[in-house]
């Protein structure tokens, strides 16, 4: 393996955003969004020869760049890890990135601020590869707050629009609570330990004895999962996802769908060793991922807003995804995170696509009839529904099968919640097709005339997406899964998660996964196309629909024991602290300044004063020096 | 060199050096006009000339006597530029009385 080469690719998207950011004013855009570009598919095509020349095996390589922190026994390397898993990981960081870099020249074509967009997104790739090349937390850390860092710039890219900077600011805040738990899980283990690298912590865990410490790797296990939960939008830290939807398109599509959103897997993955240390966790992990998949799901079935549909999917993917990391079953959540990464993003370009058509509208209500006016984004956007959904051959069907496969081995109760979702997500990916793509058009007619099919650059990487959507499931066929067998060498204990005997059960459970998807598309059907329903006005829904579109009413929840008692707290240290506090801080100051005002009367001016003073000091002080003593 | 100490006492240079850095001092105090204020100085420093060569023959010190050649030098060359300044001032506001001088305050 090549560390110069993957350093350099590093830098790379580094250069473009310090390139964009300081020149980017006065560069023509066609300059700013080839420098962009160019930088990430660089550093994708190296990404891609280092993973060629790592096939048949290779060791993971520790490149250390310096010391970094050196204190108290403890060391912290400033290195980069490389292996199968961050390998694979930055291939699709920097695979999908390019595809999304070349989408926004096209999509954010209009856009005044054309290279701040460009170099946010350069940033955010760096931090992203970073983040999966760190070779201990701290380094992670920094790729986790970098990451983060982007994910706040550009859900508030519009920033004109204070709904917008709101979320933004949510996002940025709910991330921190989960921070908070990151934090508490790297100390621990820093304890614990006495060290937060990947290799050392891995060589510890298999052959020193935890035993009695069990309670405080549960600890930090659990905080490590608290800042999983956080980055990856699950129960309770999930309500900033659909709010992220306010950034722009491809950002949605890039960060909160495809990669940053997956940054809580890899976490897990990553240290995958400890956390089969602590299976009370690992419970924890599976019972929240399948709750999060259902009430996510579930919410997803009422929204209008064709981001918010796609977000409350998003959130409900990572779910099933956690819930298979609880199980045990890494690579099948790293095969999940890696096919929901093509369908997604390209779901979500797809609907960047519908919604630069309409010129900004997003509600479902307003659209139909698409699929004549637009063709390549109808097509694609079919083929990545039809795979989350989980039809055959499709690489949904594999990466989601297996978690369900997995789940009815771990826990029958978590096997039907997981399926019910799966059923649920069928239904509103199709209800989402069948009112954007079918029946008459109910929007404007100033709209409907503007109608077209996107240009080249966006419906490109739509066509590769839906290709990889449909095909990506080759990767991990059950029987001879390559992708198993590339990461064996990551995951220690992968004696669970081979459900790939395929008897007769598993068969039935597969037909059962499909005939359930068909079913919710079956529904959708009937509900959308036959009956022609249109969604009502939000302030209409009867009964427990609108418990649904309230989503559980779980912002109002944040918004009454967290939000408001923080308000009330702010305005009362405002009335009453404050005053005292800056009451002392401006009265030193007046003290001083009236001080002043009197002293410089002295300075009047007058020479003869100047001189009696100066010849009185002058006496004073010999009368000092050589009389009094 | 010695008589003249012998006939005129060391005291005597000292109160007359006295005497004179007073005058200079008041003059500088009392009096307003800029010029004379030069003069004061100049009694002032001449003072402690008189009281360094009184002191340098006391000792048997020619070094006393050095000192004095430079402080002319200096006095001479604060003169110069004080003369300057003064010049420059009457031309600015037709007066060398230091009371109008009040531009620089605080």
């Amino acid at each position: 393996m090549d560390t110069t080469l993957l350093a350099i690719a590093i830098l790379l998207p580094l250069v473009g955003f310090l390139i964009n950011t300081f020149f980017g004013k006065n560069l023509s855009k066609a300059v700013v969004g080839i420098i962009s570009s160019s930088t990430v598919a660089l550093a994708f095509i190296i990404t891609v020869l280092q993973f060629i020349a790592m096939q048949g095996g290779s060791e993971p390589v520790k490149h250390i760049w310096f010391d970094w922190i050196r204190v108290a026994g403890y060391t912290v390397d400033f290195a980069f890890y490389y292996d199968q898993l961050s390998i694979l990981w930055l291939l699709f960081v920097t695979g999908i990135g390019t595809l999304i870099h070349i989408y926004s020249t096209s999509y954010m074509h209009d856009d005044e601020n054309f290279h701040k967009f460009f170099s946010y997104l350069n940033l955010f790739i760096f931090f992203m590869m970073v983040l999966v090349t760190g070779s201990n937390l701290l380094m992670m850390f920094i790729g986790w707050e970098g990451v983060g860092l982007c994910s706040y710039l550009l859900i508030g890219f519009w920033y004109q629009n204070q709904d917008y900077n709101d979320a933004a600011k949510k996002a940025f805040i709910m991330n921190r609570v989960g921070d908070l738990g990151f934090l508490v899980g790297t100390f621990v283990l820093l304890h614990l330990f006495g060290t937060i690298d990947f290799m050392e912590l891995r060589a510890l865990t298999e052959y020193g004895s935890i035993g009695a410490s069990i309670g405080l790797l549960s600890i930090a296990t659990l905080g490590l999962f608290i800042g999983a939960t956080g980055k990856s939008a699950q129960l309770p830290l999930f309500t900033w996802l659909p709010d992220a939807m306010a950034g722009p398109t491809p950002v949605s599509a890039l960060i909160h769908a495809a990669t940053m959103v997956t940054a809580g897997i890899f976490l897990i993955t990553r240290l995958n060793f400890v956390f089969d240390l602590t299976p009370n966790i690992q419970n924890v992990i599976a019972v929240i991922g399948a709750l999060t998949a259902l009430v996510a799901a579930s919410i997803a079935l009422v929204q209008n807003d064709i981001k918010k549909v796609l977000a409350f999917s998003t959130v409900s993917q990572l779910g099933l995804m956690f819930l298979a990391l609880g199980l045990g079953a890494y690579e099948i959540a790293v095969f999940h995170v890696i096919t929901h990464a093509f369908f997604k993003a390209c779901l979500f370009l797809g609907s960047g696509s519908v919604i630069h058509a309409i010129g900004g509208e997003q509600d479902m209500r307003h659209m139909g009839g698409l699929k004549n006016t637009m063709k390549i984004t109808y097509i694609t956007f079919l083929i990545s529904s039809l795979a989350i959904s989980g039809i055959p051959p499709l690489s949904g069907f594999f990466s989601k099968d297996e978690i369900l496969l997995t789940a009815f081995h771990g826990n029958k109760i978590l096997w039907i919640i997981a399926s019910f979702a799966s059923i649920l997500t069928a239904f509103y990916m199709f209800r989402l097709v069948f009112l954007t793509f079918f029946n008459k058009f109910r929007g404007t007619k100033e709209q409907e005339d503007r109608l077209h099919e996107s240009p080249a650059p966006m419906t490109m990487p739509l066509i590769i997406l839906a290709v990889l959507a449909a095909i990506g499931g080759l990767i991990s066929i059950p029987g001879s899964s390559w992708l198993n067998k590339f990461l064996a060498p990551v995951i220690t204990n992968n004696a669970l998660s081979h459900p790939h005997e395929l008897g007769t059960t598993e068969y039935i459970l597969m037909a059962l996964a499909v005939v359930g998807a068909l079913i919710g598309i079956g529904y959708a059907y009937t509900k959308y196309m036959k009956n022609k329903h249109v969604p009502v006005n939000d302030n209409n829904v009867p009964g427990l629909q609108k418990l649904l579109v309230e989503k559980y009413y779980i912002d109002d929840i944040y918004q009454f024991l967290i939000v408001q008692p923080l308000n009330y707290m702010g305005s009362f240290f405002k009335k009453n602290v404050e005053v005292l506090i800056s009451g002392m801080v401006s009265g030193f100051g007046f003290v001083a300044s009236e001080l002043s005002y009197q002293a410089k009367k002295s300075q009047n001016g007058n020479i003869g004063l100047y001189l009696f003073v100066f010849v009185i000091g002058v006496s004073a002080i010999l009368y000092y020096l050589f009389i009094a003593n | 060199m010695e008589q003249v100490l012998q006939i005129i006492g060391i005291e005597q240079y000292i109160y007359l050096s006295v005497i004179l850095f007073c005058i200079g001092v008041f003059g500088i105090l009392y009096r307003r006009n800029a010029i004379v204020m030069f003069m004061s100085i100049e009694i002032m420093l001449n003072a402690a000339n008189l009281l360094l060569v009184a002191f340098s023959n006391y000792h048997e010190d020619a070094q006393g006597q050095v000192f004095v050649f430079f402080t002319m030098a200096v006095a001479a060359a604060e003169v110069a530029i004080g003369l300057a300044i003064l010049v420059a001032i009457y031309r600015h506001i037709g007066s060398i009385d230091i009371d109008k001088l009040k531009n620089l305050k605080g």
